[in-house]
């Protein structure tokens, strides 16, 4: 059969047949293809050791941009509480373009999933395939004569010689889809160590400008139950300015507030 | 005979299906030398879901060479072109 399939085949056998040309001798070509089966199975082993730590990484990521939606929901809520939708809506847009990253990450999980699946499959089957080998090796070296040997042993190390060949691509190609998605989490971290989203996504952990933004917030209404505070101190003597001192920006929370915080910040100016 | 998908298993196929196979792997090649990527994907498609409709799994026991060797299931068109030219899809 030419064609795709026959220009497979052809690599295929090219392959392993340098695998095997190495060794001259029967009991030779036994130990050496069982040798090289081994390594590609410590190989693989590694292989899905790579995967695995992969797959946690973005598992990381996911985590931190989960948090991250989480507390641009609760920025929102705190900007607009305190009236200013602005910011609010500064907030809410972050959230969704951390939304749409999260959701390409947890499609990438879902990959390397499928990945390190595949590749425990495949090692199992190697594994069987390799099992075989060697049972059928004592087999050959203990009841048949050099020349039929000769033959057994070149029919069953191409048998396993094939699964390998086929391990070893099925391997390099999940290892190659999940270097991509290396390089695209490395090169979005980079972004984001270099403060290139700051302005897009917030993606890093330090204070970002809606931090510092809702920090003033706060302060400002401290400041502000602060003095309500010391007016209704000064107040005592003059009970005629009671009627303001509910004129802060968040009558509700403020007087609360002011209980809490008010000492420490009266110690420390 | 015996079919290996690669990266995914062998098939024991009988001969009365070899002539479909023979041509549904004809239609993918075409398709591929003539740069159409849609019609190569879905004679793929359909290649390899021949197969595995119509093969028998060879055991985890047996260790036979394949007759033939199909490219891996999730093949790109790019790779196939390859498939024709320099290194295919296992250089070394």
């Amino acid at each position: 059969m030419p064609g795709l399939s026959g220009r497979m085949s052809t690599v295929i056998k090219a392959k392993i047949s340098k695998l095997l040309d190495r060794a001259e001798d029967p009991a030779e070509t036994l130990e050496y293809s069982y040798q090289k089966q081994i390594e590609l199975l410590q190989n693989v082993k590694k292989g899905i050791a790579d995967v695995v730590t992969s797959k946690k990484r973005l598992q990381l990521q996911e985590q931190k941009l989960r948090d991250q939606v989480v507390k641009l929901d609760t920025q929102a809520r705190q900007a607009l509480a305190a009236g200013n939708e602005d910011l609010a809506r500064v907030a809410l847009e972050r959230k969704n373009v951390a939304q749409t990253e999260l959701q390409s990450l947890d499609s990438q999980i879902a990959q390397l999933e499928q990945q390190q699946q595949q590749m425990t499959e495949s090692e199992q089957k190697l594994r069987a395939k390799i099992e075989q080998f060697r049972s059928k090796k004592e087999v050959i070296k203990a009841q048949y004569s050099a020349a039929e040997a000769q033959v057994r042993i070149s029919e069953a190390a191409t048998g396993v010689g094939e699964e390998m060949a086929d391990v070893g691509l099925a391997m390099q190609r999940a290892l190659d889809k999940t270097e991509n998605m290396k390089a695209r989490a490395d090169a979005v971290q980079e972004l984001e160590a270099a403060g290139t989203f700051e302005d897009l996504t917030a993606l890093g952990s330090g204070d970002d400008d809606i931090d510092r933004q809702l920090k003033a917030l706060s302060s400002t209404s401290e400041v502000d139950s602060e003095l309500a505070k010391m007016k209704a101190e000064l107040g005592a003597g003059a009970p005629t300015s009671a009627g303001e001192l509910g004129a802060g920006n968040s009558p509700a929370a403020a007087p609360a507030e002011a209980e809490q915080a008010g000492p420490s910040q009266g110690q420390a100016p | 005979m015996i079919v290996r998908i690669a990266t995914e298993g062998q098939y024991e196929l009988g001969d009365d299906d070899v002539p479909e196979l023979n041509q549904l792997d004809n239609a993918a090649v075409a398709a591929c030398e003539g740069g159409d990527e849609q019609h190569f994907q879905q004679s793929f498609d359909r290649l390899i879901a021949y197969v595995r409709d119509k093969g028998q799994p060879v055991g985890e026991d047996r260790l036979d060479a394949s007759d033939v060797i199909l490219p891996p299931p999730d093949v790109s068109f790019e790779e196939a072109k390859a498939e024709f030219s320099g290194e295919g899809l296992i250089p070394g």
